[in-house]
């Protein structure tokens, strides 16, 4: 059996990540391989289109109100095409500490042995809410969990910016350990030259556009059922977009440390494409 | 611990701290919350937060230190420690039946955001807080300033209990800042005689140093009252004794409620107690009672009688500020020469203060604020002194230079006396004078040859 790879998503909020990683999961189990998506979000709403709602109770909260003797089946379950779905969850907003919790559910998912060999795993997901903005953030980069990190971006400039802020974070771990960029996923949001100038960016920071995602509504129709385009309406053409980029990752063997930009260098690259047209 | 690796050459050291000259935040709010009547101190963190503050001052003080914790686990750090804070009301007050819980935060309540003043409007909202029950928090991260800036933080927050009547009380508020529980009692006394009334606090006297009569109390008698705090709006005046440890709460008062304030020294020494005395002989508009000026008189003829054993004996001291600067114009004042003089707690005033006092000194004194002990003994190993001054961690460096030792300031952890007898006012002066005679004098006598070993001295 192969060993299991550990991805990362990141991404500006907003950007799609939750959505591009479920869609890409589910692409993932259509081609017969055996998945977990841990979302490291407060919010818990990484898992719902997977799972067809939020139903999942966060290992957090399973922690609060079941003190510390818990056991995997109390915080995973089994989603779309037998998806391992679990959710770190966290406190309100406002209050505590959302980056503690994410560290203590990923300690916890290790001690309870849900990275084991015997899981069978072929992908091991987090997704990541937002920028790293705290230690807490970076724990699943950190040495020993996700390998590879996919940021998902646009050509808005904001999530341009986000995303070389993100690499920054990447470049420090990366150079203590084993955690490498795997590429962008460009999530378009129909900006001038965008799928150009994401290319170009890529290549700056030292990596690839690993697939450039259309903009769709069959997308946003498939999360009002509660589902993945790929599960709701197979036959879509965004279904195909899907099962590309989750080909594109299953056959990825480009992994670099990022060389991030110098802002000015980024903003450079902005006024070239976004004023080509 | 011992530290004979200590090298001579100063390296510039710009991120590490050797053997600090400082303590945690909370330490302080502790302690200074003791000084109310009937308190119970409570530390918003974990556990081993409070165990060690609580025994820190234990090991100071030879007194059970009772104090309460949130006690946050994992839960409560990712959470908020909100549900453990408001427990923790309902249990104190069922239990422990206080008159004031004084909450601190922790590193980690305050890394998380932990908003006091949200719990305690939340828990007063929910009427948790029984009727005439206070709740006073004060915000105590460590990686911030002192135990120094804790005390001055949880003394401000007792002053913001005052509620002015606009009636004047005629009394004056004295903020003794941090020293013993016999100072706060001999500044009492010295009220007293001039007929000063006043409201104290905090005041651990009483509290700390209270006697074994078989019998435990969890709150002794002693304590400036609830009554007595809400009261210090309607004085007259508050007259705030150290720049760091008192003054902030003295501006408040000033600022808030126009209670006028004015900021001395500690009262260590001589100079420094005179110009206590002065402010207070002024405000009472009386003269200097005469058991008042025979203490002086004898402070001021023990330091003439034994000056030839004071006059340029070199000195280094470590310590809080306040206690450093009155003890260095102190040691001016007997001719003696303090040549090293390091603080852990921060402030750019510091250095100022000490380089006025020693300006005439035929020497420029060494002062670092922010510094540590391993800088002094550095100092010291490159420039001899005759006598160290500092708390027990200084007994290491003494050991290593073989220097006499006098143990001033916080922890004392390995001698007896501070709870018991005041270093403030004349009497003080003389307690601390005898201290550092003592120490010289033991020394002579140890190193003298044969031929020189003196009876009378």
């Amino acid at each position: 059996m192969r060993k299991m790879r550990k991805v990362a998503i990141y991404g500006k909020g907003g950007i799609g990540k939750s959505t591009t990683t479920q869609n890409t999961v589910a692409g993932l189990v259509e081609m017969g391989r055996k998945v977990m998506v841990v979302g490291c979000d407060p919010k818990a709403d990484s898992t719902r289109l997977l799972l067809g709602g939020l139903a999942q109770k966060s290992v957090l909260d399973t922690l609060r109100e079941e003190g510390e003797d818990v056991e995997l089946e109390n915080i995973r379950k089994a989603g779309y095409g037998g998806t391992w779905c679990v959710e770190s969850g966290g406190p309100e907003p406002g209050v505590g500490c959302a980056g503690r919790g994410i560290i203590t559910s990923i300690n916890m998912l290790e001690s309870l042995g849900a990275y084991e060999e015997s899981e069978g795993l072929d992908y091991a997901f987090y997704d990541v809410l937002g920028d790293v903005v705290c230690g807490g953030f970076a724990m699943p980069i950190r040495d020993g969990k996700a390998e590879e990190i996919y940021i998902v971006c646009s050509g808005e400039m904001m999530a341009m910016y986000a995303a070389n802020n993100i690499s920054k974070g990447i470049m420090k771990f990366a150079q203590s350990g084993a955690v490498r960029l795997g590429g962008l996923i460009c999530n378009s949001r129909n900006v001038d030259n965008e799928k150009e100038m994401i290319q170009e960016f890529a290549k700056k920071l030292g990596t690839q556009m690993i697939y450039f995602v259309p903009r769709d509504n069959d997308v946003q129709r498939a999360e009002i059922n509660r589902k993945t385009v790929i599960e709701w309406k197979p036959e879509a053409k965004q279904a195909d977009e899907y099962r590309g980029l989750a080909k594109a990752i299953d056959g990825n063997q480009f992994f670099v440390i990022p060389k991030p930009l110098a802002i000015e260098e980024l903003e450079k690259l902005l006024m070239d494409y976004g004023l080509m047209s | 611990m011992l530290l004979r690796h200590t090298p001579k050459e100063i390296t510039e050291r710009s991120a590490l701290t050797i053997n600090p000259a400082k303590t945690c935040q909370p330490i302080g709010a502790m302690y200074a919350a003791l000084g109310i009547h009937g308190c119970l101190p409570h530390s918003h963190g974990s556990q081993g937060c409070c165990a060690y503050h609580r025994s820190t001052l234990t090991r100071h003080y030879k007194e059970p230190i009772s104090a309460s914790t949130s006690s946050f686990t994992e839960g409560a750090s990712v959470f908020g420690g909100q549900a453990n804070m408001l427990q923790a009301i309902d249990n104190i007050f069922a239990v422990y039946d206080p008159e004031v819980i004084a909450i601190h935060t922790t590193c980690l309540s305050e890394t998380i955001g932990d908003d006091l003043k949200q719990i305690k409007k939340k828990a007063e909202a929910e009427g948790k807080i029984p009727k005439g029950k206070e709740i006073i928090s004060a915000s105590t991260p460590s990686y911030v300033g002192s135990h120094v800036t804790g005390f001055s933080s949880m003394v401000t927050s007792m002053a913001k209990l005052a509620e002015p009547t606009g009636k004047k009380n005629g009394k004056l508020n004295i903020i003794p800042g941090w020293v013993e529980p016999a100072d706060m009692e001999e500044i009492k006394r010295l009220l007293n005689l001039l007929g000063v009334r006043s409201i104290l606090f905090p005041d651990t006297s009483g509290v700390l140093n209270g006697p074994l009569s078989g019998e435990f109390k969890m709150f002794p008698e002693g304590g400036v009252t609830v009554k007595e705090l809400k009261s210090t709006g309607d004085s007259i005046g508050t007259l705030a004794l150290g720049e760091w440890c008192s003054a902030e709460a003295a501006r408040w008062l000033d600022a808030k409620h126009k209670v006028p304030c004015r900021v001395l020294d500690l009262p260590y020494g001589l100079k420094a107690t005179d110009r206590f005395i002065d402010v207070l002989r002024t405000l009472a508009g009386v003269s200097v009672p005469e058991e008042i000026a025979l203490e002086r008189g004898q402070l001021v003829d023990m330091i003439s009688d034994m000056h030839q054993y004071l006059y340029h004996q070199k000195v280094a001291l470590v310590g809080d500020p306040d206690q450093m600067i009155a003890m260095t114009e102190f040691l001016v004042s007997l001719d003696m020469w303090p040549m090293h003089i390091v603080t852990g707690t921060p402030g750019k005033r510091f250095e100022e203060r000490i380089e006025a006092i020693t300006k005439d000194l035929p020497y420029q004194v060494n002062v670092r604020a922010k510094g540590d002990m391993y800088l002094l003994h550095q100092w010291i190993k490159n420039d001899p002194v005759d006598l160290l001054i500092g708390n027990t961690y200084c007994k290491y460096i003494a050991r290593d230079e073989d220097l006499p030792l006098v143990r001033f300031g916080f922890p004392i952890l390995d001698r007896q006396g501070h709870q018991y007898f005041p270093t403030v006012g004349y009497k003080g002066g003389l307690r601390l004078l005898e201290k550092i005679l003592s120490a010289l004098l033991d020394r002579k006598d140890r190193d003298a040859p044969e031929q020189s070993f003196e009876l009378v001295l």
